[in-house]
């Protein structure tokens, strides 16, 4: 057994390697079975599947401050062109909140991976039937509406119903928002009636909409969602001026070479290439949206800025 | 009793040799990752599978209910033997549990431990197997006030192990508290008592609290005493359960079980309320005065209510498809993986998997008895090493759970500074339980008051709205109001005995 614990912690290390290694890191920002856990092994088993890094690829997760611990320590390995990091929307928002200096256009940004539209979501009994309906009663009286969402301050599903409620007028500060411990706890006050609207990432709530437990008022991308998720309207459709979409990707440390840079990308390109990422964007629900280079670049720096702006608006900052 | 054939069918497709042997994989796996600190069972389920996409979908989860049960057995023996819970769900074991081995009596806790996980998890998968759909439409019409009033209950009961001064005893609790506070206040976003730490920002981390209190403050009180006292020999004890063991044990699994079911099937239940309010239960209830040294029914009733709530975490995975902890997160992942939707429907459309997993999850449970009671006298005999050795190891084990977690150094000095604190504690006489039990309930606590008060706009008498919350609130001031006249009852009784005595002492 102390055989195991020494070689486990050894391993926990971080063996430093000579710069031509091909052995990878991926760092996940989050706990096991979440999103971000999720796009990250995804991704790990489909380059590791054909093996197209030619070593090994190891994934951990770095837990902390919804994903600015990650974040942080991704600043701090400077030039470490053997690792990589996922990240999405919500640790930008994360770093926020968590007051760490670390923006994510100053690493070296790779690839962003998918989207993934969020869904407004209501029990079946509900008296809102249109998105109108809710978007009228809210208006009407802010107080009266509870939403919840599966992240805290600064995550995706609190900032998308942030930015609903001033794209219909709402102030964002009269927003009575429950924060839930992710999407189990978040369906349960639903279906319990303790919250009148939820908002939240679709993928987790195919079973509940399919058995017609769940209703989807709109969804928040610029197309319609697939499957059980055709039906719910755009918001765009109903007449709201508002597009919001969650998205994953990877960044390296910053201060890595333009080489290596360029060979990450090259690696992710065909790993996004393959058959085994087509069939695991299908099983997920994710929408394909790979974006490279520099272009993720600009990318990042329009959502870091969008964040801190609906942020403003609420005194969180 | 359709189910009861259902369930016999699952059993007749897990129970093939191939599936047998993926169960013990999973089991020993589970064991060793729950004896390991900082890997939790999510965390091994998740390096799995990769590896399982292979496997039929049955086979997988034969070996993900072994790995589950496993885990949650398997941070018994470290709390048991070293005092080093490696998660929140087995602090209380800790307490009783490591007095019995201290006193020669390791063994004996491993196997009740061992039996009142095996007693819990199979009545546990048995009523998820016939009650999970109705139990889960119950569940989830449960809101923050009766959570709260829950936890108000847990907290009243806490005042009775203050110890012998309320002053210190309401002292280490208001710390516990306090410690409790520290990090990121989920509602506003705002940062407290962290001093611009960003390793503060989360939450306290329960397993590094509790290991530096317990582990680390006292392996330095006894370094610090090591000249001064005679060397305490951790006597041989017989490698077995006595008669009076399993007459003292049964009825705390039973009542364990009671404890943790519900809580396990609760959308916000976890283990740490449930194993709490057992092992409370159990100190009032015990006659013999032995509790603090190693009372048999302070191990077998929190690691029954541990696996109990473990068992109930499936009545809404299977019923609803809500995924409520990690590692229900991780299986129901799984599930997709398979191309299997995870639902409401799941019980109806693939109710084969689903009998299945039920029935692996009794297999897993009945292996894992298997396995390791033979083993815990083994295990007991660790604790033969001699005393400057045995630290030395426990202090390796904690720092290196604490940094296993995050793999952040700043956990180590967090945990040394837990570890001064558990050793003040020690020097000043202040009891060390109530801090943990702080820790563990003032953030349950307030994000289920926050959460009730923020849906009813701050209106307090919403805290009354749920039914159960107001039965809590009368059985919690009955209990505060009864106590002196339980007291005076008792008092009454004790007098009239000790005059029997007397009599049949004079006949």
């Amino acid at each position: 057994m102390l055989v195991t614990c020494l070689l486990a912690a050894a391993s926990a290390c971080g063996v430093t390697r000579g710069a031509e290694s091909r052995d990878l890191d991926m760092w996940i920002p989050n706990s096991p079975g979440g999103g971000y856990d999720q796009t990250g092994r995804a991704a790990v088993g489909v380059l590791d599947r054909d093996n197209m890094t030619g070593g090994d690829i190891q994934v951990t997760n770095i837990l902390g401050a919804g994903g600015s611990v990650a974040m942080s320590r991704l600043m701090s390995e400077e030039g470490n062109g053997n690792l990589l990091m996922t990240i999405g929307l919500g640790v930008v928002g994360s770093t926020y909140s968590f007051g760490v200096d670390a923006r994510p256009q100053d690493a070296t940004p790779i690839a962003q991976l998918i989207e993934e539209q969020e869904g407004v979501l209501v029990p079946a009994d509900s008296p809102f039937k249109t998105i109108d309906d809710l978007v009228k009663a809210w208006a009407e009286d802010p107080e009266s509406i509870v939403v919840g969402g599966g992240s805290s301050p600064g995550g995706p599903d609190h900032l998308f119903p942030m930015q609903l409620a001033e794209a219909a007028g709402i102030d964002p500060k009269e927003v009575k928002y429950v924060p839930y411990d992710g999407g189990g706890p978040l369906t349960s006050a639903l279906l319990g009636h303790k919250i009148e609207v939820g908002f939240s990432g679709l993928a987790e709530f195919e079973g509940q909409v399919e058995a017609g437990e769940l209703r989807v008022l709109a969804v928040s991308g610029d197309e319609r969602g697939t499957g059980v998720f055709a039906d719910a309207p755009t918001l765009t459709e109903s007449g709201i001026d508002l597009v919001f979409l969650n998205w994953r990707g990877v960044l390296a440390p910053p201060g890595i070479s333009a080489e290596r840079r360029q060979e990450l990308i090259d690696l992710l390109t065909r790993m996004h290439d393959s058959k085994q990422w087509q069939q695991a964007l299908k099983d997920n629900g994710w929408t394909d949206a790979f974006v490279t280079g520099d272009d993720f670049d600009d990318l990042l720096v329009e959502q870091d800025q969008r964040v801190a702006s609906t942020l403003k608006e609420l005194d969180l900052l | 009793m359709e189910n009861f054939e259902l369930l016999m069918g699952g059993l007749e497709s897990a129970l093939t040799p191939m599936n047998l042997l993926y169960a013990a994989i999973g089991v020993l796996l589970g064991t060793f990752v729950g004896v390991l600190p900082g890997i939790g069972p999510a965390m091994a389920i998740a390096l799995l599978l990769p590896v399982t996409y292979r496997l039929e979908p049955t086979s997988a989860f034969i070996m993900f209910a072994g790995l589950y049960y496993g885990g949650m057995y398997g941070g018994s023996t470290t709390s048991i033997l070293l005092n080093t819970p490696g998660e929140s769900a087995s602090v209380m074991t800790a307490l009783e549990g490591n007095r019995m081995a201290r006193a020669g009596r390791g063994a004996q806790a491993l196997a009740t431990a061992a039996v009142g996980s095996f007693v819990a998890g199979t009545i546990g998968t048995i009523l998820v197997a016939f009650f999970s759909p109705a139990l889960a439409d119950v569940a989830v019409e449960l809101g923050a006030p009766s959570y709260f009033a829950l936890m108000v209950l847990a907290l009243v009961m806490t005042t009775t192990v203050l110890g012998t001064s309320a002053l210190r005893g309401f002292a280490a609790l208001f710390l516990g508290l306090a410690i409790g506070l520290v990090g990121l206040d989920l509602n506003t976003g705002q940062p407290r008592l962290t001093f611009g730490v960003t390793q503060l920002v989360d939450r306290l981390d329960i397993v590094v609290v509790a290991v530096g209190i317990f582990a680390l403050g006292e392996a330095l009180w006894v370094a610090a005493h090591l000249r001064r006292r005679p060397a305490h020999v951790v006597p041989v004890g017989r490698p077995w359960m006595g008669r009076d063991d399993w007459g003292r044990s049964w009825k705390p699994w039973l009542r364990g079980t009671a404890f943790g079911f519900p809580f396990g099937a609760l959308p916000a239940g976890g283990a740490e309320i449930p194993t709490f309010l057992s092992y409370l239960t159990e100190r009032k209830l015990s006659k013999r005065g032995d509790f603090g040294r190693g009372a048999i029914e302070g191990v077998a009733g929190p690691e029954a209510a541990n696996n109990a709530s473990a068992a109930g975490m499936f009545v809404p995975m299977l019923a609803l498809g809500l995924p409520v902890t990690a590692t229900a997160a991780v299986m129901l992942s799984a599930l997709q993986g398979y191309g299997i939707t995870p639902g409401p429907q799941l019980m109806t459309d693939h109710a084969d998997l689903v009998w299945t997993l039920l029935a692996s999850l009794l297999i897993g449970n009945t292996l894992l008895l298997v396995l390791n009671l033979p083993l815990a006298p083994l295990w007991a005999r660790l604790l033969r090493i001699p005393r400057p050795q045995l630290y030395a190891g426990i202090l390796f084990f904690a720092c290196l759970g604490a940094y296993a977690t995050n793999l952040d150094p700043f956990d180590i000095g967090l945990l040394v500074a837990f570890g001064l604190l558990g050793l003040m504690m020690r020097r000043f006489g202040l009891p060390v339980l109530p801090l943990i039990l702080g820790v563990i309930l003032g953030p349950l606590m307030e994000t289920k008051l926050r959460e009730a008060l923020t849906i009813s706009g701050g209106d307090y008498t919403a805290l009354l709205s749920e039914p159960l919350a107001v039965v809590i609130y009368i059985l919690i001031a009955l209990f505060i109001l009864g106590r002196p006249f339980i007291a005076r009852l008792r008092a009454r009784a004790e007098q009239s005995a000790e005059v029997e005595d007397e009599k049949e002492l004079v006949d």
